[in-house]
């Protein structure tokens, strides 16, 4: 656990997203420089295809790779990570990630609330949790946590999503901080600790 | 919602009280699975819960079955399986017989698989697949060989995609919703319960699949069964992970080589 205190981050955001999520990250990620002045985890809805082609294409948009996470990966600061087709992504105290298996959730493997919450538990103030476009309702019990242990949430304005049910979702349950643009989302990532 | 130190409570119960022993489980995932038994099972307090643990032997059986995770499919990640027939099956060709270790089987459908592979490469006569998990009623589901037809479709197309030619349900006759394999295909199986934290080898092995099993662990406790693993292989005997699951962090890295871009090893040294 020691030698991981070094690089482990301090401040970390979250993001998740669905239908029409993946082009909002293809703006976002352009925009950020390397080095990154926190950890950036992304969750995506996705088919169950174990290829990684989604982080091979993040990547070439990005002055900061984005790596598919294997289990037992250490969170780094700095770094961005994405959540693999078909597992659960959950971080643990020691500052490392685990995967799991298990039932979908929110007809969801990755499912957004499983990470949102499990990050929520380690990270508690230092983390920002944001909700991109989607059809589904997956997000919004995890920013409730989030924000339960004192973390930031934000929610992609419903009006510029492609589908704008899932941050619609989230806001009408009263768990959102801030309904951001896409600019804004970036500021927050780029923002100094 | 169960707190660290409730979790810790019940664990030890666990270990000192029926012997099971998930201290080095990982503890995110852990406490997602008691969480979701607490509510399924609507304990009005952690008390409760673990009263119940402690003196239920039936509620145990219940309890240890729905904390670990038993969601598995025929033919998961086609390729994989496609480089099983291409790059294993054919190195252990040249074997009069051939002992396969499925760990932590769960419902068996990884075990039928397998099966079905070594037949298309006439090898299951002289194969013995010997399929191990925790829990006993799991594996005695696998011991019948009989599923759920709903996921038979999607199976099928992943048997298409892992390089099967056959007629995949000519495999199995179907009634009233599921389906039976044919007894040749289980016929080589042998069913056993087997803790990998604390049950030791029990053969030597040509190959070890054990895939989406060590994501539960935490990297002690991998390390731990891997040098299980390590010393229930044979010389040159290949050991399979689940996709995201890895010999990185070990230090069985150093004997073995990764085949192409599947989670497969070979040990060689």
């Amino acid at each position: 656990m020691a030698e991981n205190r070094l690089s482990s981050p301090r401040r970390v955001v979250v993001i998740g997203g669905s239908t029409g999520s993946i082009e909002v990250l293809l703006q976002v990620l352009p925009a950020l420089p390397a080095p990154l002045p926190c950890t950036l985890i992304i969750v995506v809805h996705r088919r169950n295809t174990a290829d990684s082609t989604l982080a091979s294409l993040f990547t070439m948009r990005s002055a900061v790779p984005v790596n598919e996470v294997d289990d037992k990966d250490p969170v780094e600061a700095g770094h961005i990570y994405l959540a693999p087709a078909d597992y659960h992504l959950l971080v643990e105290t020691d500052h490392t990630f685990s995967l799991d298996d298990s039932e979908k959730v929110n007809y969801s493997r990755p499912s957004i609330d499983v990470t949102f919450e499990s990050a929520a538990a380690v990270y508690g103030p230092a983390l920002t949790g944001i909700l991109l476009s989607g059809a589904n309702a997956d997000g919004t019990r995890g920013l409730a946590m989030i924000r339960q242990r004192g973390g930031l949430t934000l929610a992609q304005q419903p009006e510029s999503a492609q589908v704008g049910f899932m941050p619609q979702q989230a806001i009408r349950q009263q768990v959102v901080d801030r309904v951001v643009s896409i600019d804004e989302i970036i500021a927050e990532l780029i923002r100094p600790v | 919602m169960i707190n660290e130190q409730e979790l810790a409570l019940l664990l030890t119960d666990l270990l000192d009280v029926h012997g099971y022993d998930f201290t080095h489980y990982s503890r995110a995932s852990l406490t997602r699975r008691v969480n979701r038994l607490w509510s399924l099972d609507k304990f009005p307090s952690f008390a409760e819960l673990r009263y119940r643990v402690r003196t239920d032997t039936d509620y145990l059986k219940r309890f240890v079955e729905g904390i670990t995770v038993n969601v598995t499919e025929m033919f998961r990640d086609p390729l994989f399986y496609r480089t099983l027939r291409t790059d294993v099956l054919t190195m252990l060709q040249a074997k009069p017989f051939i002992r396969i270790w499925h760990a932590g089987c769960s419902t068996g459908e990884e075990v039928f698989s397998m099966a079905i592979l070594l037949k298309e490469a006439g090898l299951l006569t002289r194969a013995l697949l010997y399929a191990t998990d925790l829990n006993t009623e799991v594996l005695e589901q696998a011991r019948k060989g009989i599923f759920p037809l709903g996921p038979m479709k999607q199976y099928s197309e992943n048997y298409l995609l892992s390089g099967g030619r056959a007629d995949f349900s000519g495999y199995y006759t179907a009634q009233y919703g599921h389906v039976k394999f044919s007894d040749d295909l289980s016929e080589r199986m042998v069913f056993s319960t087997h803790n990998l934290v604390s049950d030791r080898s029990f053969n030597e092995f040509d190959l070890i699949l054990c895939r989406n099993v060590l994501i539960y662990f935490d990297k002690e406790l991998q390390e731990r069964v891997l040098n299980l693993f390590d010393s229930s292989l044979g010389p040159l005997g290949y050991l399979a992970l689940g996709s995201k699951e890895t010999l990185k962090f070990s230090s069985l890295q150093l004997t073995y080589k990764q085949l192409a871009t599947e989670k497969i090893w070979r040990k060689i040294g």
